[in-house]
């Protein structure tokens, strides 16, 4: 499916890192990492795995504190927060796990449930309903409502994971490698879901990955992870115009028409 | 690659300095399992409370664990009373036996063993539950999605363990003393009234009491252990196997202490 235009506002700009840094004991992971998201727009990170590029999300959502560095979302700074203000800031980010997270001993039903009953108090029986239908209308799973996630597929359990994020309605969307482990046809569903979910909900979105299929469908821009920094960045086929080893040795190991 | 010469020994770390690695990490350990449960007593007078999630614990904890507890209640009635027999038979005193018995269950037994089977089968069930939860981000996807992992997990199952074992062991407690019924009905034809009579002349309220007090520490115990070794367990599924035998030995070496511990307590109260 080929992906409509997205209305991007480079005005505005609802996450904004500067100089963040990152150590797990002696190994450096961020090494003064800056980045914006721009409203409405879908951002790739590639980068080889263990380069940091789910921590710089985790840091992003407050899972992680930073060691240095200014990390600015939708206007606070992220390892200020606590408690509630920290709750009602992730309330507008939602983040889709590698693995989908969803929540073994519950329903399809009761993991959408999770969050909004416990963040929306005030939202009536018929309303919490109705609410599930909608994002299981949107990652086309409505016929899965009572099954449990032990018995959905790969793609599925990404798809409702996804669908669990997007009933508090977020603003800004953060996926962890959405196409890892998944088929080739199935990946073209998530990046198309992923477009989708820009378009529908117009959320900002980054997404974390090394299939660069997936961020040559997705990506608005792209930027690429190497040595604890953003060396590259720019449209796909930007960043992979270059004559750096290290990177057109991550696009030749990539099978891409 | 760089292959050591077999007869090369690494450089062995001088004693004192091994002593007091593994010094300062048991206390960091001792620190953390301190914090931990500051953060639940924290946690637990603070709203939101999540009944619902408590109730299911208490289904799961207290309701699922009632055949184990019946069929092993039962046979330590029977078994106690046929080993305590020929001891009390020698003196020709038989007839104490329904007072034995129900002294020995009432104030040791019954506490101990439902706190022994929950920490084999609940404490291995959070400790697997929270580990596995652990390493499949689904903690870290509660808290990205404005919900209290701690709150959820944590509380709902150290408060349900807190009330359900001192109901199992008041349960296990007339499962045994019928179990103890039918032997010495069967041997010394004694008849259930006389029986019941002798077990309720023999015991106090203080027995009861002070088990349902001691069952609710072992409960807190086998909660708390639980909750942190599955919170706190390492990635992999090998930190999840890790974790629910952990929680197991952990628990039911800490049971014996406190059972230690309170007796002197108890004793020095009566």
């Amino acid at each position: 499916m080929k992906k409509n235009k997205p209305i991007i506002d480079t005005s505005n700009s609802v996450i904004n890192i500067r100089g963040l840094e990152k150590s797990f004991g002696d190994l450096d992971v961020l090494r003064g990492v800056d980045l914006d998201l721009y409203k409405g727009e879908n951002l790739v990170v590639l980068g080889k795995s263990g380069t940091g590029k789910s921590v710089l999300i985790k840091i992003i959502s407050g899972l992680l504190k930073p060691d240095a560095g200014v990390v600015n979302v939708l206007g606070q700074e992220v390892d200020k927060l606590k408690g509630r203000t920290l709750d009602e800031l992730r309330l507008k980010i939602g983040f889709s796990f590698q693995n989908s997270a969803l929540y073994d001993s519950m329903t399809i039903r009761q993991n959408l449930e999770f969050p909004l009953v416990r963040n929306r108090r005030d939202m009536t029986r018929g309303e919490v309903d109705r609410m599930v239908a909608v994002v299981l209308d949107a990652v086309g799973l409505s016929q899965t409502i009572n099954q449990m996630p032990s018995e959905l597929s790969g793609g599925q359990r990404k798809r409702i994971g996804i669908a669990r994020t997007l009933i508090l309605q977020p603003e800004i969307m953060l996926y962890d490698e959405p196409t890892a482990g998944l088929d080739p046809i199935t990946c073209i569903d998530i990046n198309n879901l992923i477009n989708e979910v820009q378009s529908r909900f117009h959320t900002s979105s980054i997404i974390i990955t090394h299939d660069l299929t997936c961020a040559k469908d997705v990506g608005d821009r792209v930027v690429m992870l190497l040595d604890g920094k953003f060396q590259r960045q720019g449209t796909f086929e930007e960043v992979f115009n270059t004559d750096d080893e290290r990177v057109k040795l991550f696009h030749d190991y990539n099978f891409i028409d | 690659m760089k292959f050591h010469n077999e007869d090369e020994k690494p450089p062995r770390r001088p004693r004192a300095q091994v002593i007091s690695r593994r010094m300062d990490r048991v206390f960091t350990e001792l620190a953390n399992i301190a914090a931990f449960i500051g953060r639940f007593f924290r946690e637990v007078f603070l709203p939101p409370y999540e009944f619902k999630e408590i109730i299911r614990q208490c289904f799961e904890i207290g309701v699922k664990s009632l055949p184990l507890i019946s069929l092993t209640g039962f046979i330590i009635g029977i078994v106690f009373m046929n080993q305590s027999r020929p001891s009390l038979a020698e003196f020709g005193a038989t007839s104490w036996l329904p007072s034995l018995v129900s002294l020995a269950i009432v104030r040791a037994l019954a506490p101990l063993v439902t706190a022994l089977i929950g920490a084999g089968r609940i404490g291995s069930m959070i400790g697997a539950e929270l580990g596995s939860m652990k390493v499949t981000e689904q903690i870290e996807a509660m808290e990205v999605s404005a919900t209290n992992p701690f709150k959820f997990l944590v509380v709902s199952r150290v408060l349900a363990t807190t009330f359900m074992i001192p109901a199992l062991m008041m349960y296990t407690m007339l499962v045994a003393l019928l179990g103890a019924y039918l032997n010495v009905n069967a041997n010394e034809g004694t008849s259930f009234t006389t029986y019941f009579t002798q077990v309720f002349d023999a015991i106090t309220f203080l027995d009861i009491f002070s088990s349902v007090l001691k069952s609710s520490l072992f409960g807190f115990t086998i909660g708390v252990v639980g909750c942190y070794k599955g919170y706190h367990s390492s990635k992999g599924t090998e930190g999840v196997g890790k974790a629910a035998n952990s929680s197991v030995v952990t628990a039911m070496f800490l049971v014996f202490i406190e059972e230690l511990l309170s007796l002197q307590v108890i004793t020095a109260l009566r």
